[in-house]
């Protein structure tokens, strides 16, 4: 139960919008739910939904249209790259095939530990600064831009590294 | 000349409150609530000539002026949703000189009568967030934000929301279903947001850019920022330059600047040297520009870029040289909206499934002539029949890259190179 375990935050959450608002909640919950596991469960659906006063279809459905929020677990990190226009335009389909070749999975999938997950992402506003991508895991997100393969290598070992100490 | 809006280029600390209120931060927000009328603040930026820098270049005080004072409360939400490729200005402004936007936001609430003001963020957007919640929770402490502010009885708070992914909530009336907690798909118009807006109340809704104008408008004056700039494009642009240029960036520049100077002054030329093939004046919301001497010599303003059958839109201009086809660049792109489409309209869900399929095909080689001409025509039943501008927007590269480039779709050729 979302309020039981994040008592502050869920209540800076509800603070945001007007009391009788209260659905305008449900996108910064649904963050909070992924926290644990990187995806959200039916349990949270379920959670949500009776903190807000709506359907868990209604939070599925939210769930459903927007990219960030994930139904079923992947790795622990999901390594979402840009392909769109402007970074190709700077080597990103070539920069996505390496990082796949290197971590042995193909653009969807998972390393075999469970750690990293290569995904093909539209634009990031970042498309100066290509190669580059996003690192979504259950605490957020971080941007790492003007990248080499070398750099990226190195952190996904520190990735590695830092999820096998949290678990 | 210094910078107007990217000042941290300038003055590399201006996100600190002290710097930004040693540098004259906050002198405008108090001048309007201790001295200025609202009306009287909203008056100064129509005279200013500013225009929305979302993309559809909207004069910002007229649609301030749209707000009606018979129905309360009034909210002022700020579009921070930068999602269209080729564009990262918005997120510079926010993460280097950030009181300048949220000060604009501040005097914009005061403008239109808004005691809450709503920060909508793409979900991408997260370690940005974090800097708005801090610097938004020092103007708090500071005074600058809550009750009674500089003695009035104006008080205002500032939250950010944040998105989760989705393009479609760039676009305004999609963006304030996103806050109410819905999918993002946009609303049948009218009633525009200025009368039935979040919460189905008046909302001003404008591009974090836009804002971060409006604290020089009031402190400098109208004439002051209408004098820089074109006749009917005043005041100063972020230009987000991306592709095959050896300096991507932003540069801030009075609007006029040409093509020519953008791409081999700032963006320190072509990679590889080679000539300039399209541009995309406006990301993959573009046309396609054949890059030829006149466009070049076109001075980037609204009515300039219009001459090209093109848009200035958001200013994100992204350079193609001729290394690629520009089959493989409309692949792209409709992969793109292909992907964004909320699904609402029918033309639009549709229309760009069946252009992927399509640009597929010709990639693949297979019957290019007849592929190429059934796109088009997908492409042209999608125009004008979409409640939003994204199903317009995803036929706009495809239906000018057939039309401008078509050596580049010619029978003989098996799938274009690559970028």
């Amino acid at each position: 139960m979302l309020a039981e375990k994040y008592p502050e935050e869920v209540k800076k959450i509800f603070a945001k919008y007007p009391p009788e608002q209260k659905r305008s909640a449900v996108m910064p919950l649904l963050y909070l739910a992924q926290r644990d596991e990187g995806f959200v469960t039916k349990a949270a659906l379920e959670d949500i939904a009776k903190m807000l006063d709506i359907t868990s279809t209604d939070v599925a459905e939210i769930v459903g249209f927007y990219t960030l929020y994930h139904d079923e677990k992947a790795g622990k990190y999901r390594m979402q790259v840009c392909t769109d226009l402007p970074c190709a335009l700077r080597g990103a389909d070539k920069f996505l095939q390496e990082l796949c070749g290197n971590l042995g999975v193909k653009v969807g999938e998972t390393t075999p530990d469970g750690m990293i997950t290569v995904e093909a992402v539209m634009c990031l506003a970042g498309c100066d600064k290509a190669p580059m991508f996003q690192v979504q895991s259950g605490d957020g997100i971080a941007y790492h831009e003007n990248m080499t393969m070398d750099k990226t290598m190195e952190l996904v070992a520190a990735l590695r590294k830092s999820g096998k100490e949290v678990k | 000349m210094a910078h107007l809006l990217l000042r941290h280029r300038d003055i590399p600390d201006i996100g600190k409150l002290d710097v930004y209120k040693k540098n004259g931060g906050f002198e405008a927000f108090k001048k309007a609530v201790t001295s200025l009328k609202p009306q009287e603040v909203t008056d100064a930026v129509k005279a200013s000539g500013l225009r929305g820098r979302g993309g559809a270049g909207f004069p910002t005080g007229i649609k301030w002026s749209f707000i009606p004072n018979n129905n309360w409360p009034h909210y002022v939400v700020a579009n921070a949703d930068e999602s269209e490729p080729g564009t990262f200005k918005d997120r510079e402004i926010m993460e280097c000189n950030p009181f300048q936007f949220l000060e604009g936001v501040a005097i914009t609430a005061y403008a239109v009568g808004a005691n809450a003001a709503y920060i909508y963020l793409r979900g991408e957007f997260w370690t940005v967030a974090a800097i708005l919640d801090k610097k938004i929770a020092e103007m708090q402490k500071a005074g600058f934000l809550g009750d009674n502010l500089f003695g009035s009885d104006f008080s205002l708070r500032i939250h950010t929301h944040l998105g989760a992914g989705a393009y479609i909530c760039g676009e305004e009336t999609a963006l304030l279903e996103s806050i109410e907690g819905k999918r993002g798909q946009p609303r049948i118009r009218p009633p525009f947001p200025a009368v039935y807006g979040l919460y189905g109340k008046p909302t001003v809704v404008n591009n974090v850019e836009t804002l971060a104008n409006i604290p020089l408008i009031v402190e400098k004056g109208a004439n002051w920022y209408k004098s820089l700039g074109t006749a009917d494009s005043a005041g100063v642009k972020v230009f987000s330059l991306s592709g095959h240029v050896n300096q991507p960036g932003n540069y801030e520049l009075p609007f006029g600047t040409t093509y020519r100077e953008l791409i081999y002054k700032n963006g320190a030329g072509v990679t590889e040297d080679r000539p300039v093939k399209a541009i995309m004046s406006a990301g993959a919301s573009s046309t396609m520009i054949l890059a030829d001497d006149k466009a070049l010599d076109t001075p980037m303003d609204y009515a300039s870029v219009r001459t090209l059958g093109a848009d200035l839109g958001s200013a994100s201009v992204i350079v193609i040289n001729d290394s690629v086809d520009l089959d493989w660049v409309i692949n792209k792109t409709i992969h793109f909206f292909k992907h964004e489409s909320c699904g609402k309209c029918t033309p639009c869900r549709e229309g760009t499934y069946w252009m992927q399929h399509l640009i597929e095909r010709i990639a693949r080689g297979e019957d290019v002539k007849a592929n190429t001409e059934l796109l088009n025509n997908v492409a042209k039943q999608i125009q004008n029949k979409c409640l939003c501008p994204l199903g317009e927007f995803s036929t706009m590269a495809v239906t000018t890259a057939i039309e401008r480039f078509p050596a580049d779709f010619k029978p003989s050729r098996a799938g274009g190179s690559h970028g």
